[in-house]
C-alpha cells in the first residue's frame, strides 16, 4: 500500500490519470442510477432487473452493427428499444406489484432479471461480447493521462441525459404529474392523474436510460448475459448515497464514487476496489443518519 | 417424533426408506445393454458455461461417432457401440452433483465424462468418488482437483498452473538476464486464474525474477483502469493476465485505450474471447496459452493427425475446433483403450486400465500420474501475428518466432 502511494507521489500526473477514467466509469453508474432513482422515488420499486436493461443495451448495440449500422446509433435505438420492453415489462408484470409490499416487488424484478439473463444467453450465448468504435483514444503527457473517445462521449451524454431528465421533471405536463404522483399517489388519482400511465412512463424512462447506458458500455467495455448485477449493486449504492429524488445528487455521488473507487484500487489493490466502495457507503450512510438525527432533536 | 409420525406417516416411512438404501452396500451394475456400452455426462447447456458446454458436447460427440464408425470397442472379442446419456448441468455445480448421483444410481451408468469447467468437476468428482465409477474428464483444470486424493479421477488436458508457465520459460530465454525482468500479474479472484498465478510466479521466483504488481480483480469488476494505470508508472517488462474471457477481453481493449506500453503480455482464453475478430490489429503480439492447437504433429489412428481431427471437427460442426472440444473427443479415446486393454466392464479393472494409459492421440500424449492427471502434454503458446494465432512455444512445436518486443502504441501501424 505505502509503495502504491509513494508510486503516487512520484508521478502525480498519475492522480489525474486515475481520477478522469474513475469519473468515466462513475457516468456509467449514474445513466442506470438515474433509473433506478426514478422507479424508487415514484412507485417505491427497488428494481433489481436494472443491471439486465443494461445488459439487454448493450446486446440490442450490438445487433445495430450487425446490422451493418454505426455504433452510436445503437446508443438512441437502444434506448427506444428497451423503452418497449420496460413498457410490456410493466404491462405484464411490474404493474400487478406496484402497490404491493417492497418484498413482492424485489422477488418479482429480481425473477424478471433471472429471465432475462437467460433469455439473452439462448439467443446469443454466453460469450462475452464488445464493439470496438474505432473511435481511438486521446493520450496527453507522454501517453500517461489517457482518454478513450467513447468513454467521454459517455460523460457527456451521462450529464446531458440528467439535465434533460431534470427539466422533464420540472417543466412538461408529464414530469409534473410524475412529481405529483411520487409525493403522494392517492392524492393525485383524485386530482385526475392517471397514476396507472404515469407509472408505465416512469418504468418505460429508467429502462431506456439502462438501455443508453448498455450500449455505451457495449462500446466503452464488453458485455456478456450475466453482466447486470454489478451494474443493478452500483447504481443501488449511487441513489443510496445520493438520497432519493435528488438528481444533482446522482451526479455527483455516481462520479465521486466512481473516482473513489479506481483510487481505492491503485492504492489499496484491486481485490479490495469494491470493498472500499461499500465501505464508503456506510460511512455516508452513519453520516447522514446522524445529521438526520441532528435535525430531528432540533424539529422536536 | 410420535406427533410427526402421526402428521406424516407415509413422508416418516420414506425418510427411512432412504436412510435404508444408503447404508445398504454398494453394488453397482454395469450400464452394457446389448451391444451399447453408455457412457453418463453432464454439461452445461444452459447457463453462463453453455458455449463452452457445447464445445464439449460436440467434442464427445464426434469422438464416439468416429470410434462407432470404426467398429465400436473391442471387449473380449465382442464388439460394442458407444453412446452418451446428457444431462445438462445449468452451470451451477449443486446441480452437477445431483445429476452425477442419478446417472450412477437412476441410470446405472458406470463411466463418466466430465463436466466443463474446474468448478463443476470439483462438484461432480466426488460423487464418482463416493461410488467408485471411473470419470474421464477434459475441462477440469484447476490443480485442486489431484490434491484431494481421488483414485477414480482422470483429466487428459494440462492442470492450471502450467498455464502460462511457458510464458516464464520463454521470457528467461529471450534476455540476457532474467533476474532483472519485471513481472506484473493480473488474475481474477477464482480458482482457476488464482492457480495460474500460483504457478507462473512459483517459475518466476525460481528464476529470481521482480514481482513488481500481483493484482487480484474481483469477480464482478469491469474494469481495470486502476491497474494498468499502476502499470503505466511501474513499466514492467512482462503482463500475465487471467481472467477467463472478459478479463481477455477487458485486458485487450483498456490496454489499447489506454495507451499502456508492455514489451510482452501474456494471458488465457484468447480464443474463447475472440481477441482477434474483437479487436484486429489492437491483439497483435498478444501471448496465449492454449492446451492444444492444429498445427501440432500429434496423431491416432481413429481421427488421424490434429489437423484432420480439426478438418473432420469443422464439416461435422461449421466452426474450427477450440481445444475444449478437441480435448472432450480425446477423452473418448481414452475410454477405448482402457476398455479393450481391461478385457473387462469391472469398474475396478477399468479404472486400473485407465490409469495405465500411456498413448499418442490427436491431442497429445497421455499418461496419468498417481494423482489422476495427465503430464504427457505440454502447453502451447500462440502469439498474434499479422491476424493469426501462431504457435512460438515450447520450441519443440513452434513453427513460428516469437515477435519481440512489442513496439510502443505510437509506433505501430
Amino acid at each position: 500500500m505505502l509503495d502504491n502511494l509513494a508510486i503516487l507521489f512520484n508521478t502525480p500526473v498519475l492522480i489525474v490519470d486515475l481520477m478522469i477514467n474513475g469519473m468515466l466509469i462513475g457516468a456509467i453508474f449514474i445513466l442506470a442510477a438515474y433509473g433506478m432513482a426514478l422507479v424508487w422515488g415514484v412507485m417505491n420499486i427497488i428494481n433489481v432487473s436494472q443491471g439486465e436493461y443494461v445488459m439487454l443495451g448493450g446486446y440490442i448495440t450490438l445487433v445495430v452493427v450487425k446490422l451493418g449500422l454505426h455504433p452510436l446509433l445503437g446508443i438512441p435505438i437502444a434506448a427506444i428499444a428497451l423503452y418497449f420492453i420496460g413498457w410490456l415489462m410493466y404491462r405484464s408484470i411490474i404493474y400487478r406489484v406496484v402497490d404491493r409490499d417492497v418484498f413482492i416487488s424485489l422477488l418479482a424484478t429480481f425473477g424478471i432479471s433471472i429471465f432475462l439473463a437467460q433469455l439473452t444467453n439462448q439467443l446469443f450465448g454466453a460469450d462475452v461480447q464488445t464493439i470496438d468504435t474505432k473511435l481511438g483514444s486521446w493520450s496527453f503527457m507522454n501517453s500517461m493521462v489517457s482518454l478513450a473517445v467513447i468513454k467521454v462521449i459517455a460523460f457527456f451524454l451521462a450529464l446531458a441525459f440528467g439535465f434533460a431528465l431534470w427539466v422533464f421533471l420540472k417543466k412538461s405536463r408529464t414530469g409534473q404529474a410524475i412529481r405529483a404522483t411520487s409525493q403522494n399517489a392517492r392524492a393525485a388519482r383524485i386530482l385526475g392523474i392517471d397514476t396507472h400511465r404515469i407509472y408505465t412512463i416512469t418504468y418505460s424512462l429508467s429502462a431506456a436510460l439502462c438501455g443508453a447506458a448498455g450500449s455505451l458500455v457495449v462500446m466503452a467495455w464488453a458485455v456478456h448475459p450475466y453482466i447486470g448485477l454489478p451494474y443493478t449493486i452500483r447504481s443501488f449504492m449511487v441513489v443510496i448515497v445520493a438520497g432519493l429524488g435528488n438528481l444533482p445528487g446522482v451526479i455527483v455521488a455516481g462520479l465521486g464514487l466512481g473516482a473513489a473507487e479506481n483510487f481505492a484500487g491503485f492504492i489499496l489493490g484491486t481485490e479490495f476496489q469494491i470493498a472500499f466502495v461499500f465501505l464508503l457507503m456506510i460511512f455516508v450512510l452513519i453520516w447522514r443518519n446522524r445529521r438526520l438525527r441532528r435535525r430531528r432533536k432540533y424539529l422536536k | 417424533m410420535d406427533n410427526l409420525c402421526k402428521k406424516h406417516p407415509t413422508g416418516v416411512l420414506s425418510l427411512f426408506f432412504v436412510f435404508a438404501i444408503t447404508l445398504l452396500p454398494l453394488t453397482i451394475f454395469a450400464k452394457v445393454e446389448g451391444d451399447t456400452i453408455t457412457l453418463g455426462a453432464a454439461v452445461s447447456l444452459t447457463g453462463k458455461y453453455s458455449t463452452n458446454g457445447k464445445h464439449t458436447k460436440n467434442g464427445y460427440d464426434l469422438g464416439v461417432k468416429i470410434i462407432n464408425k470404426a467398429g465400436g470397442i473391442v471387449v473380449n472379442g465382442k464388439k460394442y457401440k458407444v453412446a452418451i446419456k446428457y444431462y445438462d448441468d445449468e452451470s451451477t455445480p449443486a446441480r452437477g452433483a445431483q445429476l452425477a448421483e442419478r446417472l450412477i444410481n437412476q441410470d446405472k451408468v458406470k463411466f463418466l465424462l466430465g463436466p466443463y469447467g474446474s468448478g463443476l468437476t470439483k462438484a461432480m468428482a466426488p460423487i464418482a468418488e463416493k461410488y467408485k465409477v471411473p470419470m474421464v474428464e477434459a475441462n477440469g483444470a484447476s490443480l485442486s482437483l489431484f490434491n484431494k486424493g481421488y483414485k477414480y479421477l482422470f483429466a487428459i488436458l494440462s492442470t492450471t498452473e502450467q498455464y502460462l508457465q511457458s510464458v516464464i520459460t520463454l521470457a528467461a530465454s529471450i534476455s540476457k538476464d532474467p533476474k532483472k525482468i519485471r513481472i506484473a500479474g493480473v488474475f481474477e479472484n477464482d480458482p482457476f486464474s488464482q492457480d495460474i498465478r500460483k504457478g507462473v510466479f512459483k517459475d518466476a521466483k525460481k528464476l529470481g525474477m521482480k514481482i513488481v504488481i500481483d493484482d487480484k480483480l474481483p469477480q464482478d469488476l469491469n474494469d481495470m483502469s486502476a491497474t494498468l494505470t499502476k502499470i503505466k508508472a511501474l513499466k514492467p517488462d512482462l503482463l500475465v493476465v487471467s481472467g477467463h474471457a472478459k478479463g481477455a477481453t477487458l485486458a485487450i481493449r483498456q490496454i489499447a485505450d489506454m495507451k499502456v506500453n508492455v514489451p510482452m503480455l501474456a494471458m488465457t482464453h484468447c480464443d474463447s474471447a475472440d481477441i482477434i475478430g474483437k479487436f484486429g490489429k489492437a491483439a497483435e503480439y498478444t501471448l496465449c496459452a492454449s492446451q492444444w492447437d492444429r498445427s501440432l504433429s500429434y496423431k491416432d489412428k481413429y481421427f488421424g493427425s490434429a489437423e484432420d481431427f480439426a478438418q473432420l471437427f469443422q464439416k461435422t460442426y461449421n466452426y474450427a475446433p477450440p481445444y475444449q472440444a478437441a480435448e472432450s473427443a480425446a477423452a473418448i479415446l481414452v475410454y477405448k483403450d482402457a476398455l479393450e486393454r481391461a478385457g473387462s466392464f469391472d469398474t475396478l479393472k477399468v479404472r486400473d486400465a485407465i490409469a495405465a494409459t500411456n498413448t499418442q492421440t490427436f491431442y497429445g500424449n497421455i499418461k496419468f500420474d498417481s494423482t489422476g492427471k495427465n503430464i504427457a502434454k505440454p502447453m502451447v503458446l500462440y502469439q498474434v501475428q499479422d491476424g493469426q494465432f501462431k504457435v512460438v512455444a515450447p520450441a519443440k512445436w513452434a513453427k513460428s518466432k516469437l515477435r519481440w518486443p512489442t513496439p510502443p502504441w505510437d509506433k505501430r501501424k
